[in-house]
């Protein structure tokens, strides 16, 4: 974030550079790719791992687990006819045997740091075992598959706000760059502490007002129920779902991104090329785009990563306020059934988003950032 | 520190913000020494005992000043009750006690519930009931007759009997129309006769009429009766504490480690680099509700938890980048030459340097830390014992009040927080322009 505060060195050479970038660009954003890819993989393997270590602290869930398999041994031993004939000590040692058993098919008998290991790969894999209470739609208790059943809705919902934010914030940011001191750019400014609620919050109000006064738009859930028999009638229906969800993430997160945003446009309008640019008697338009957007956009692309981040790990409790069935809300119900590998499941696959959002960012940072492009001598 | 304060009085918002502080704080100073900790967790437990004589999901009264209908409040009367006559008639084996409660009705809606509570001691066999009604212009209706226990409970709502003979309207409804036109009540006097018949001498019996209102209190109830104001007063102190003790313990962390990490350098430099890479992938939200479910709600846990995971966070970048320029100046330099020791220098040269930076930081980050242990109580993970705001709100939910139109139980934990976090980041703001006055006018 901070490197990227000298811009005045790089728009020009990159001007100059740009027809000799040519070959060379391909190939250094490549190498740039891949050894990001391997950055962040070792950086995932670790995170995954010490998630693995924090939802297992002291082997607490393998002791609930424990008791799991000891009641589910007791009660099938309390329904066999044949088990109940037996003498009670002979009867004991067996559902002990059967116990010892299931614990070892589980892998339960192995030192914790061994165990820890399997978790890791099962969870790189995505081996996410079987859920204990929740099934998937098609009635699957694979933890695997209930999440993928639930990821595309969260896709759906959280790239259509993510997107929806960035337009509107760089949109109004720049409207409010050029008539600085205005009572509009006043008001925006006026209003960023509202940034400081989340989005669910403001889900709470859009709800009382939209929905619950003045019926326009549902309480919440993905698509109507029964579902639209038509593509046209599904998609309306998703959107009129999605739009209090969007306004609401939208709401929370848009004036402060406007006001730094606006900030950064404000620094690098000030700068002596642009007045160059507009000296020259260059449009408006191309003194925003090529001489005030470009060069701001690296700053602004880190910011709204950090943004997207955040707005990941609000996801269980919006999807929750919204009743969205997506991975935020799965996480929820698992917490109500206490459905452990669910629960531990949904974090894997939060942290492997993360780690996804990270990289996808990087590539486009690398993309939009001219030091990378043409290589070390500009950055420096 | 003066000079800085008046600065702060240049703002008209900061001073709001301010003032709403200061106010918070009062509250939560009043909150902890009017009803103590002991007595908020029972309280709010909600024990029968504690609250029979709330309505069920009642406004809070200064409803009354925006609908045009009055609603009414809850009338309690017991047999003790001055207002309350009474005529005592003894007979061979006991005596016959009528009293007669007086309900003014001068309300635009209707009650919510009448309940009558009864305590009796009797020897042998249990006293006798019998209820009239008169109506406001002197009809009368016989309610019931009914021998009650050592305590009895008689709830004229569920008295199947009495719905029959109202044609179908429930006894609240069904008392205060003429039973052709039940949409609207008339207002009027009306009496509520209550003959017991005990049978020993030294029976003693106590009746209390609760004659539930759509309204009660400042703050209304909740579906068991609770008075909300405990959660909403014992909320403040709650949510101060834990917003101040997590912004704070996250940020002195993240500039401590920023400083060391900045002033070592090389492989330490990039050991926490790295290390805040991996910290940025750990889903914080979903970790915190992973230890809420498996180990403890307990928001001390939860409070510990939170700094732990934050303490390799994204403000060591924001600090580094100062930390970098300020290692570069000359009274460092000057430190090393004279042979100051690596802690002197990072403890007593270079941290102090960046408080200006780090109190708008920290004030600002308070409302995030709110509103953390308002979503972790929305998911069902708030502290057990606990009243809070996030709890309330919870609960609203799960009872679906913003179906029933019970706008005022989410309205007012969500008012509280928004003003919590609005005051915080107001102040927050001012701080950061009068301490960093470079920013300013930007």
């Amino acid at each position: 974030m901070a490197e990227a505060a000298s811009p005045a060195t790089s728009p020009k050479p990159e001007a100059e550079k740009k027809a000799s970038a040519g070959s060379g660009t391909f190939g250094r954003v490549a190498k740039y790719t891949i050894v990001r890819i391997i950055t962040m993989s070792i950086t995932v393997v670790i995170g995954l791992y010490l998630t693995i270590m924090i939802a297992n602290m002291g082997g607490y869930v393998d002791n609930i687990r424990k008791a799991q398999i000891r009641e589910e041994q007791n009660s099938r031993a309390a329904n066999d006819p044949a088990m109940r004939r037996l003498p009670l000590a002979e009867r004991q040692r067996l559902v002990e045997e059967r116990i010892q058993l299931a614990e070892k098919r589980l892998g339960l008998d192995r030192p914790f740091p061994v165990r820890s290991l399997e978790f890791l790969r099962n969870a790189i894999v995505l081996d996410l075992g079987r859920a204990q209470n929740m099934t998937s739609s098609s009635g699957s208790t694979q933890v695997r598959l209930i999440i993928l059943e639930r990821l595309p809705p969260t896709l759906i919902l959280f790239a259509t706000a993510d997107i929806f934010l960035f337009v509107m914030a760089i949109v109004i940011a720049l409207a409010l760059s050029r008539q600085y001191g205005s009572w509009f750019d006043k008001f925006m400014v006026a209003l960023t502490p509202l940034s400081s609620a989340p989005g669910w919050f403001y889900g709470i109000f859009f709800i009382l007002l939209f929905a619950s006064v003045l019926h326009w738009l549902p309480f919440g859930g993905m698509v109507d129920s029964p579902p639209p028999p038509t593509r046209i009638g599904y998609f309306l229906s998703l959107l009129e779902h999605m739009a209090l969800p969007v306004l609401s993430i939208t709401f929370s997160q848009l004036f402060l991104n406007v006001f730094s945003w606006r900030t950064f446009f404000l620094i690098y309008s000030s700068e002596d090329y642009v007045d160059m640019a507009r000296a020259k008697g260059l449009p408006d338009r191309d003194v925003n785009n090529k001489y005030i957007l470009r060069p701001t956009l690296p700053t602004i692309i880190t910011s709204f990563a950090l943004l997207v981040i955040a707005m990941w790990l609000g996801a269980p409790i919006l999807e929750t306020i919204f009743n969205w069935p997506g991975l935020g809300r799965a996480l929820y119900q698992a917490v109500t059934a206490f459905d452990t590998p669910v629960i531990i499941g949904s974090t894997v696959i939060f942290s492997y988003m993360l780690a996804i959002t990270v990289f996808l960012l990087d590539i486009v940072y690398a993309l939009v950032d001219p030091r990378v492009k043409i290589g070390d001598e500009g950055s420096r | 520190m003066l000079r800085n304060f008046k600065e702060i009085m240049r703002y008209p918002t900061a001073v709001a913000g301010v003032i709403i502080i200061l106010l918070l704080i009062g509250v939560s100073i009043y909150t902890v020494i009017a009803i103590p900790y002991e007595k908020a967790v029972v309280l709010w437990r909600g024990n029968e005992a504690d609250w029979y004589q709330n309505p069920k999901t009642a406004a809070p009264v200064w409803m009354n000043f925006f609908t045009k209908e009055d609603l009414p409040e809850t009338l309690v009367l017991d047999t003790t009750d001055e207002r309350v006559t009474s005529e005592v008639r003894e007979t061979n084996n006991g005596r016959v006690i009528t009293y007669t409660f007086p309900v003014e009705f001068d309300f635009d809606a209707f009650y919510d519930d009448i309940s009558i509570y009864f305590k009796s001691t009797y020897e042998e066999k249990a006293p006798f009931v019998g209820l009239t009604w008169i109506d406001a212009v002197g009809e009368e209706t016989r309610l019931g007759n009914f021998s009650i226990g050592r305590t009895y409970t008689y709830r004229m709502g569920q008295d199947r009997k009495l719905t029959a003979k109202l044609r179908g309207n429930t006894a609240e409804i069904g008392l205060f129309t003429d039973l052709k036109d039940v949409s609207k009540p008339i207002k009027g006097d009306y009496k509520l006769v209550m003959e017991i018949v005990s049978f020993d001498k030294s029976t003693e019996t106590t009746a209390e009429l609760v004659m539930y209102g759509k309204l009660a209190g400042w703050a209304g109830t909740d579906h068991r009766r609770r008075d909300l104001s405990i959660a909403l007063l014992w909320g403040t102190p709650i949510a101060l504490t834990f917003g101040l003790l997590a912004a704070f313990g996250t940020s002195v962390a993240q500039l401590i480690i920023a400083g060391v990490s900045t002033w070592f350098g090389g492989w330490i430099d990039q050991l926490i680099q790295r290390i805040t890479e991996i910290n940025l992938v750990i889903p914080f939200l979903p970790v915190l509700i992973m230890i809420g479910t498996f180990y403890s709600r307990s928001i001390l846990v939860i409070l510990s938890a939170v700094i732990v995971l934050s303490i390799f966070g994204s403000g060591i970048k924001t600090y580094r980048a100062v930390f970098m320029q300020v290692k570069e100046s000359t009274y460092i330099e000057a430190a090393k030459t004279y042979g100051a020791s690596n802690s002197r220098i990072i403890f007593n040269y270079m941290i102090p340097r960046l408080i200006p930076m780090l109190i708008p930081q920290l004030v600002v980050q308070i409302p995030a830390y709110v509103f953390l242990e308002a979503s972790l109580a929305v998911l069902g993970l708030g502290d057990p014992t606990l009243p809070t705001w996030g709890k309330i709100i919870d609960e609203s939910r799960s009872n679906q009040a913003l179906f029933q139109g019970w706008y005022y139980w989410v309205l007012e934990p969500s008012a509280l927080l928004m003003i919590t976090a609005l005051a915080f980041t107001v102040v927050g703001y001012a701080l950061d322009r009068v301490f960093n006055p470079r920013l300013r006018g930007q």
